[in-house]
């Protein structure tokens, strides 16, 4: 279907499946339960489940197809950001010249910055690439951000003011974003019992775009020029050797994960209309490379489980605080509670960058696939377990 | 490679799939019945405390966290009470707030507007939170207060001293009982005056955002009224934890004192900076060298040790204060806690009281509700004299005590001391003065959500 192979169209089918579903996959306990702290479907956190799926796709695209390591895409993620909400304070609330600017702008500074990047390769790249988003954040944080040429906005964000220009803004369309008059924040409640579950609007736009993209992801990844960024990875100078330029192949590359990073950062602040300078901090472009390499680097569906994963810990774990721990422990001993609370403590809250550090290595150590190797161990284990017996008294010899 | 099968039959069955997806979203629209966002409708009501729990104010919101859970535990009748036997509106009784016990959710602002917005968002939407509170930087609660009023909940803003979180930013969904940058300089600038004369030439450092922007702005207006002479002003990154850089200028400059627009972290290694590089013993135009730290709090008092010895500054409330309101929360924080409680403590507990007296007072969760009745609301007994929560800005007007780093401190807690406790007369400016927005600054449309 869609010019894809069998195995293609059902991975697609999946992701949409998945992502067309979420409000209730990622619901599992009632409301009311004291397992509802791990409920995650709630608008804010599954609209960024998506985002940041995007955004790990598109640095799939230059990391896992080329091999280079590009330590400042959220530089772009931060410009698409900027790019939208500027089209809100100016122009209208309407979220598609909003997202389509982003795209745009991120696609500009991505070839300025991969044309410049990407004479190099190697650690030196990465530390190029490195360099321009710090100097972006830098830019954005301060320089364009003072009281007499205000571009930015700073620490605080660049945000819409009801003193703006807003030109093409009517009183009969919502005073958020919205897609053609459909707000991006208006929710429907289903309540099944003990469940509830909401479906939110600007959550299903991101969800139809994050099909979109991987569709498109898949067709780069099987396509000629994916093939051709394989080459690079595996052996530049042969590619050099055979008459092929490599530096456009990478370029584009370089430009198409840019542009990626700009729509994901135009979805957040079509999301929630702010854009603050801490998204092109290096810890951010950081967060993208953990993701990809967390899910499964040169997988097409690892990037999206990976950034799933690190977002779940950011604002779940983060919320679990001492009151909560007492309360799951409160049927142990008073002596026994307070110890293991103790224990818990550094783990949640604030402490939740510890346990993700943790999975983290236990992943690379265990996993180097990443989550779709374990998935695939586990698929495997699951398809031998009938024919264990059978596999042992069959064994060939090698010859 | 990849084969094609695009069929006109194909498109055109794609393009009616296609149009039904993106029809399909349109269903959602409807709202819920409820008449404001989160009304809480069980036996309890949730309340979203967004504080840093990391970063630069880790410490100020720790202690936040601290009086937060005391004032639930007084809302909820639990411990002696504290302010609520001193404060002049007697509406709460120690049953929760309307009868609905009172619980909450905690968050980590990560002194990040982004990881804020996340947070109070994932409290509104997923804890039914329905009212945010918290922040320990302006430019974090000016976001958070942007939010709140999109998504139709109140924001208590906790410690946060931007001019424009009531000024330019200023929104119908938020309140602020905390001080701001105007009131420090307008109660500061006499004092310094009285000490140090008036033909004295200040070097500003400034925490570059939107505090420490409007923070200077209005310290440089108050002091060049009195005749100073602001030489220069230099911005210094939030996330900065070095400052020699920026202090070695200071001694060519010709400056004879230093204001230092910093706080908590910040305010800490900037001040260890100036006085290790001996600028204190430093003579110049024939006068001593004087550093002024405008906003001050007994945390960042603590951290800097023996360098505060004798430097002003101002602050929203100290825990020496001997009236009735602050000795019976000192009573309690202390006897819960060990120590006594900050500045940022105390506004946030305060803040609490303030919500659930409001809603007692109007009989009802609905925002606006709320807003209506701490729209001009006159109380006393919370630790500042008698105050006023202005309708036409959401801003608390009190006094404002200038304090001075205790030369002879008697305990680890005992570091500053009360210079002057300013009147609130002399702190209030018009709602549309222009540090503050100006004639443009309007609190909007108050909003009650879904």
């Amino acid at each position: 279907m869609l010019g894809l192979n069998n195995k293609d169209t059902k991975l697609l089918i999946a992701v949409a499946v998945l992502t067309l579903l979420a409000p209730f996959i990622l619901n599992p306990f009632p409301a009311d339960s004291a397992m509802a702290q791990f409920n995650a479907g709630y608008p804010d956190l599954m609209q960024r489940f998506v985002i940041f799926g995007i955004f790990a796709i598109g640095f799939n695209i230059l990391f896992g197809l080329t091999g280079y390591l590009s330590f400042g895409h959220a530089a772009f993620l931060g410009i698409g950001s900027y790019a939208a909400v500027w089209i809100f304070k100016l122009f209208t609330y309407n979220v598609v010249p909003a997202i389509a600017l982003a795209v745009i702008m991120a696609g500009l500074f991505s070839v300025v910055i991969g044309y410049v990047s990407l004479r190099r390769s190697g650690i030196y790249f990465s530390i190029l690439t490195l360099a321009f988003a710090q100097m972006s954040f830098a830019l954005a944080y301060s320089v364009l951000s003072n009281p007499k040429f205000n571009l930015t906005n700073g620490e605080t964000g660049l945000q819409v003011y009801s003193g703006d220009l807003q030109m093409f803004h009517r009183d009969s369309l919502p005073d958020l974003p919205h897609l053609f008059g459909l707000s991006m924040r208006s929710t429907y409640n289903l309540d099944l019992g003990a469940w509830s579950f909401s479906f939110n609007a600007g959550y299903y736009l991101c969800a139809i775009v994050l099909m979109l993209v991987f569709y498109l992801s898949i067709r780069i990844f099987r396509s000629p020029f994916g093939l051709m960024l394989r080459a690079i990875k595996s052996n530049q100078t042969r590619m050099s050797y055979t008459g092929l330029n490599p530096r456009p192949h990478t370029l584009a590359a370089f430009v198409i994960s840019g542009m990626y990073a700009g729509l994901a950062g135009g979805l957040m602040a079509a999301m929630d209309p702010l854009a603050g300078a801490e998204r092109m901090q290096w810890t951010a472009s950081g967060e993208v490379v953990l993701m990809t390499i967390l899910g499964g680097t040169g997988t097409l569906i690892g990037p999206v489980l990976g950034a799933g994963f690190i977002k779940y810990f950011e604002n779940i774990f983060s919320k679990i605080n001492d009151s909560i721990l007492h309360e799951w422990f409160a049927f142990l001993p008073d002596g026994l509670e307070n110890f293991m609370v103790f224990i818990v403590h550094p783990f949640i809250g604030k402490g939740w960058h510890l346990t993700l550090g943790i999975l983290f290595m236990l992943v690379v150590i265990f996993l180097p696939g990443g989550l779709v190797e374990g998935g695939q161990r586990i698929g495997k284990w699951i398809k031998n377990r009938g024919k264990a017996k059978d596999s042992g008294a069959t064994t060939e010899p090698a010859e | 490679m990849s084969k094609s099968n695009f069929t006109r039959r194909g498109v055109l069955k794609t393009g009616a799939v296609a149009g039904a997806g993106l029809a399909l979203p349109t269903i959602f629209t409807a709202q819920s019945g409820h008449a404001f966002t989160n009304d809480p409708t069980g036996g309890s009501v949730t309340l979203g405390f967004n504080v840093p729990q990391t970063g630069p104010y880790a410490d100020e919101g720790a202690d936040e966290l601290r009086a937060y859970q005391l004032a639930v535990e007084h809302l909820n009748g639990e411990g002696d009470s504290g302010m609520l036997n001193t404060f002049t509106s007697k509406e709460l009784q120690g049953n929760g707030i309307l009868g609905k016990k009172v619980e909450y959710v905690t968050g980590d602002t990560q002194t990040k507007s982004d990881a804020a917005r996340a947070s109070a968002k994932s409290m509104i939407e997923k804890d039914g939170a329905i009212m945010i509170t918290g922040g320990s930087s302006s430019g974090v609660a000016i976001a958070v207060q942007g939010l709140c009023q999109e998504a139709g909940v109140i924001f208590m803003a906790g410690l946060t001293h931007s001019n424009d979180t009531t000024g330019k930013d200023r929104k119908a969904n938020g309140f602020r009982h905390f001080f701001n940058g105007y009131m420090s300089g307008a109660a500061l600038a006499p004092v310094l005056k009285n000490i140090y004369g008036d033909d004295r030439k200040a070097y500003h450092l400034t925490a570059d955002y939107t505090w420490g922007w409007t923070q200077q702005e209005s310290i440089a207006a108050a002091t060049e009224a009195l005749g100073w002479e602001t030489v220069n002003n230099v911005l210094t990154p939030l996330a900065s934890t070095d400052f020699s850089s920026y202090i070695a200028p200071v001694l060519n400059s010709g400056a004879d004192v230093l204001v230092l627009n910093h706080y908590g972290g910040n305010m800490v290694n900037s001040l260890t900076n100036a006085v290790q590089f001996g600028l204190r013993e430093k003579v110049v135009n024939g006068k001593d060298f004087e550093i002024v730290v405008p906003l001050y709090s007994r945390l960042m008092a603590k951290g800097a040790g023996a360098n505060v010895k004798g430097i002003h500054g101002s602050t929203n409330w100290h825990w020496s204060l001997q009236d009735e309101g602050s000795k019976a929360f000192v009573k309690s924080f202390g006897t819960k806690y060990g120590f006594p409680p900050s500045q940022a403590a105390h506004t946030c507990y305060v803040q609490t009281l303030l919500y659930a007296d409001a809603v007692t007072r109007a009989g009802s969760f609905a925002p606006c509700a709320v807003a209506e009745a701490l729209e001009g609301f006159e109380f006393d007994g919370l630790g500042n004299g008698k105050t006023l929560y202005r309708a036409e800005d959401h801003q608390c007007f009190k006094d404002v005590l200038v304090v001075r780093g205790k030369e002879n401190p008697t305990s680890e807690f005992d570091l500053l001391e009360v210079v002057e406790v300013t009147p609130a007369a002399q702190v209030t400016y018009a709602p549309d003065h222009a540090m503050f927005g100006g004639a443009d600054a309007s609190l909007g449309e108050c909003n009650n959500g879904a």
